[in-house]
């Protein structure tokens, strides 16, 4: 049967998402999105020895938006930045069981937002 | 747990007593309306009795002026491509106001394709239609004025018989579009100055796939479905007499229950917006006083309205959003924008449509349930907004 509307794992990270919040001083922190188009997502990340210790993110967006969040946190937490790095959207919606086809691309920037914290992690790193 | 269904103003469940009264036109009755033998009449019959109904619902001057169709979306496309492409040697100007269904923007948007212009009427925040700029738009070239009674995302009534003066004082034809409206107020199409209306057999708790384009006598249209020249030549096609003898059904039985049911849910419908209003940072959309009685619609700062509707759903309760991310363009309700609201604004929109199955007791449960939903989706948000 063709599946419609969500799959059961987008709604169990949209009911219960996980790593939700702020961590205060963190070592990365990404934003992506716009309040303007409807989904806005912040990733703060604390990395010890290249590894991804603790991560946290809020997000303001559809269902999608909230349960990618959720779903690129889990992925990322305990992964070197490397293999963090290379995670794509398409592996978060995989994980999700598929998102539907209009929702691939605006509200799956939650590997974007992981990228972003990264990158302004080594940033901060080079200026050290 | 129980569900709650509040998107009356999507689908409505169809009345039983129409169901019992529409069922032998779907195996015993069988003849085609068109046939001459006594099968043939006997559905012919029905089919006229149904006419006659709708006629009386709407008080137009008789029977003959109801054209079937197979819903609002095709009436409303008859109605405005049928009356402009006959008369456009009498003006090339279609005039919208701005918060129409789709169902009348686009095809006024394909006419342009044809030579029309397109005329957007503007209104104002409550979602009414500015009287004083109908005076400049609407000018001798309109050959047609389309104006809803009613809109079903922000529930703004409008005043249409006065609007009807103003368009017809410029020569203009006025469309209706009754579509939300006509369970909850009493059409008169003569009192309201209208030349055609639009209904829909579902929002009057009647099957869906019929609906009804009433055309005042002496509008000459062209047909948009050719074929067998059923409904005057001006809709081919063999009639859906299931859903047509029940739509029949379904508007005399609100016609005799209205008045009642207006009342019964209003009250319920303005504990719902005077507790739902008590949330931080919530607002009503539409108008506060001139709404349909059975509508209350509100936005929400820094959430979105996807997921207000998945998490209503998951506490047992049907509501509907106006969000762009659960529309098929993916933008942001034209209503929302058109009543001046930010992209960022509308994105958080709640509507809630109250019907035959709403209760009293339902109604602490629902405020509840957004108070819930309004707190866990800000929690999760990073905007402050």
């Amino acid at each position: 049967m063709t599946q419609v509307g969500y799959s059961k794992k987008v709604m169990d990270h949209f009911m219960n998402p996980r790593n939700v919040g702020v961590i205060e001083n963190p070592d990365g922190y990404g934003k992506v999105g716009n309040p303007v188009c409807g989904d806005v997502m912040e990733i703060f990340i604390k990395v010890h020895n290249n590894i991804i210790t603790d991560i946290k993110f809020r997000t303001f967006g559809c269902g999608s938006a909230i349960a990618t969040s959720s779903m690129v946190t889990e992925l990322a937490k305990g992964k070197t930045l490397d293999e963090a790095l290379r995670l794509t959207r398409k592996d978060v919606a995989d994980e999700l069981d598929g998102l539907p086809p209009q929702k691939m691309h605006c509200s799956n920037l939650a590997a974007d937002a992981l990228h972003a914290a990264i990158k302004n992690y080594q940033q901060k790193q080079k200026l050290k | 747990m129980t569900r709650i269904y509040l998107d009356h103003a999507a689908a409505v469940p169809v009345d039983p007593r129409v169901i019992e009264f529409a069922q032998p036109f779907l195996s015993q009755i069988i003849g085609n309306p068109s046939s001459l033998h006594s099968a043939g009449l006997a559905a012919r019959q029905a089919l006229e009795e149904a006419r006659q109904k709708i006629a009386r619902f709407i008080n137009a001057e008789d029977e003959h002026t109801i054209l079937f169709t197979s819903g609002a979306t095709e009436a409303n496309n008859l109605g405005i491509r049928g009356t402009a492409l006959r008369n456009k040697t009498k003006g090339t100007a279609v005039a919208v106001s701005a918060i129409e269904h789709i169902s009348v923007l686009n095809p006024v948007k394909d006419l342009t394709k044809q030579g029309f212009t397109m005329v957007s009427l503007p209104v104002d925040s409550t979602g009414c239609v500015k009287q004083e700029d109908l005076s400049n738009l609407v000018t001798k070239d309109t050959i047609l004025t389309s104006i809803q009674y009613a809109n079903n995302e922000i529930g703004t009534i409008q005043p249409i018989r006065e609007l009807s003066k103003i368009i017809h004082d410029h020569g203009s034809y006025l469309h209706v579009d009754a579509t939300a409206a006509a369970a909850w107020i009493p059409i008169d199409v003569r009192r309201d100055g209208i030349d055609l209306l639009t209904l829909s057999s579902n929002d009057l708790a009647g099957p869906q796939g019929a609906g009804v384009l009433y055309v005042k006598p002496g509008i000459k249209l062209q047909p948009i479905i050719l074929g067998g020249g059923q409904e005057k030549g001006l809709r081919s096609g063999t009639e859906n007499l299931f859903a047509i003898v029940g739509m029949g059904e379904a508007a005399r039985l609100i016609q005799q229950e209205q008045h009642q049911e207006r009342h019964r849910l209003q009250p319920m419908r303005d504990t719902l917006i005077k507790e739902i209003l008590t949330i931080d940072r919530s607002f009503l959309t539409g108008h506060p006083q001139h709404r349909l009685p059975h509508h209350a619609s509100f936005r929400f700062s820094g959430i979105e309205g996807e997921s207000i509707l998945l998490n209503m759903d998951i506490e047992g309760i049907q509501i509907s959003t106006g969000s762009a991310c659960s529309s098929k363009t993916l933008e942001p309700s034209h209503v929302l924008l058109a009543i001046g609201l930010k992209h960022e604004e509308a994105h958080g929109s709640m509507v809630l449509t109250l019907g035959r199955s709403t209760t009293p007791d339902q109604i602490p449960q629902v405020i509840q349930a957004t108070k819930k939903t309004v707190d866990r989706l800000r929690a999760l948000s990073p905007l402050t907004m």
